[in-house]
């Protein structure tokens, strides 16, 4: 039951954003544009501790701005008509697998341009790719469940930052020493007890998501 | 002292014995000689304490927000923001005393550590709490929203403040190797004067949160009549 309203809203979801392209072209092109602003800004950046942490921050203002509008840009009349449809754990793993995807493949073309442009200076690459995959995920479901708690309050554009770079620096913190590791082509073992802290993180999130949307969608 | 009755009043009588014990105590009784350490390491009792009675008092404010969100009993929301407002309160004292300790200690009034930017980001966390309950008029709605932030957050930064620290290494005491104040307490002196100290700090935290949560109950009683 839970499993086919998840199917059909996630359906509805991508079958939304294949027709209305321009918000999702919106995010990658500010992807894009933000890359090549720090490529003319920096030009090329050969100190692996630089080059990280410009990579994480573009990821983190990409995917707040992408993932933003899940909650934030639903008009009052389309969510009440869900509300009515679905339950409310249906529509908040249906909005977080869908913005799972989407912010995977934005941090991977991301990833891509900002090789092209900036260079890429990472030694271990699966290990790299494997922490963008697994922040991934982590920065959609955080960022999902705040974006549904901002979208109740006034200013909510502000919110959204607000309220989601705190509870997203446990992860920001873990994803830049894995990062770093992979950068540096230490010994991936040193690594393997902080994915474990990023899946980690990941579960606990979905969890209280899963938990504690109930409460906020009903006015 | 009109209405002063000893049953439900004892404990404040023991925060203000507690208090003067800890001051009076904490200044004047021997500590472990060490150096670089010396007589900063009496921070303990004023320092660490804070910190101590700020996960106490978020923890209560926690458990408030889980009640509420059982319940929907406005009461509960009044003691949970209540409890935020004055965890913040410890958690500024705990940062400032901390920032004498390290200038005196570590030669900085900051370092960049694991431990002190979990601390940091805990209160940034908090800050946005008090701001988000700002922004929504609606009482119900508010208490409903914010309750479902203090849950979310809290169970975040926990893992910030206590597993992270744990796994990297760290200047501060306790963390990453370093000892805490239990490797230089051969006597438990210290234990004699700490303990008591957390007891009385965080106790008085708690009378400070009845008095604003009985102003504030009031406030809206004031509000509904007329």
């Amino acid at each position: 039951m839970l499993l086919t309203e998840i199917k059909e809203l996630l359906k509805k979801e991508i079958l939304l954003e294949w027709r209305q392209k321009f918000a999702i072209n919106g995010i990658f092109l500010y992807v894009i544009s933000t890359v090549f602003v720090c490529y003319l800004s920096f030009r090329i950046i050969d100190h692996p501790a630089t080059w990280n942490a410009l990579f994480w921050i573009i990821i983190l203002f990409a995917s707040t701005n992408a993932v933003s509008k899940s909650f934030i840009q639903e008009s009052t009349g389309k969510l009440l008509y869900l509300y009515t449809l679905a339950s409310p754990q249906a529509i908040i793993l249906s909005k977080i697998i869908y913005n799972m995807l989407l912010v995977m493949v934005l941090s991977m073309i991301t990833y891509v341009f900002y090789s092209l442009f900036i260079g890429n200076l990472v030694q271990n690459q699966l290990l790299f790719v494997s922490s963008i995959l697994l922040g991934s995920i982590g920065f959609s479901t955080v960022l999902t469940m705040v974006s549904a708690i901002a979208s109740k309050t006034n200013n909510n554009v502000t919110l959204m930052a607000v309220l989601s770079f705190p509870v997203l620096m446990p992860l920001i913190i873990t994803l830049l020493k894995v990062s770093k590791n992979a950068v540096d082509g230490i010994d991936p073992s040193i690594s393997y007890k902080y994915l474990a802290v990023l899946l980690f993180i990941n579960i606990i999130v979905s969890t209280l998501s899963y938990l504690l949307f109930p409460y906020l969608w009903r006015d | 002292m009109l209405n002063f009755k000893l049953k439900n009043n004892w404990w404040k009588i023991l925060t203000v014995l507690l208090l003067i014990y800890t001051v009076i105590a904490g200044f004047l009784f021997k500590v472990p000689e060490l150096p670089i350490l010396h007589e900063t390491i009496r921070n303990l009792y004023f320092h660490v304490t804070m910190w101590f009675g700020m996960m106490i008092i978020l923890f209560v404010s926690l458990i408030y927000s889980i009640k509420y969100l059982a319940g929907f009993n406005q009461k509960y929301d009044v003691i949970a923001s209540e409890a935020a407002n004055v965890g913040i309160y410890m958690g500024l004292l705990g940062i400032a005393t901390g920032m004498v300790w390290a200038k005196f200690t570590w030669g900085a009034w900051w370092v960049n550590d694991a431990k002190l930017n979990g601390a940091a980001i805990t209160l940034l966390a908090y800050f946005a709490y008090l701001i988000l309950r700002n922004s929504m008029d609606e009482e119900q709605k508010r208490a409903r929203i914010s309750a479902v932030y203090n849950i979310f957050s809290y169970v975040m930064l926990i893992v910030f403040l206590m597993i992270l620290p744990r796994m990297t290494d760290s200047l501060h005491p306790g963390n990453g190797g370093n000892p805490g104040f239990g490797g230089y307490d051969l006597d438990s002196s210290m234990r004699m004067v700490f303990y008591p100290a957390v007891i009385g700090w965080t106790l008085l935290g708690v009378w400070i949160m009845t008095i604003k949560i009985r102003m504030k109950v009031l406030a809206e009683k004031l509000y509904f009549n007329e």
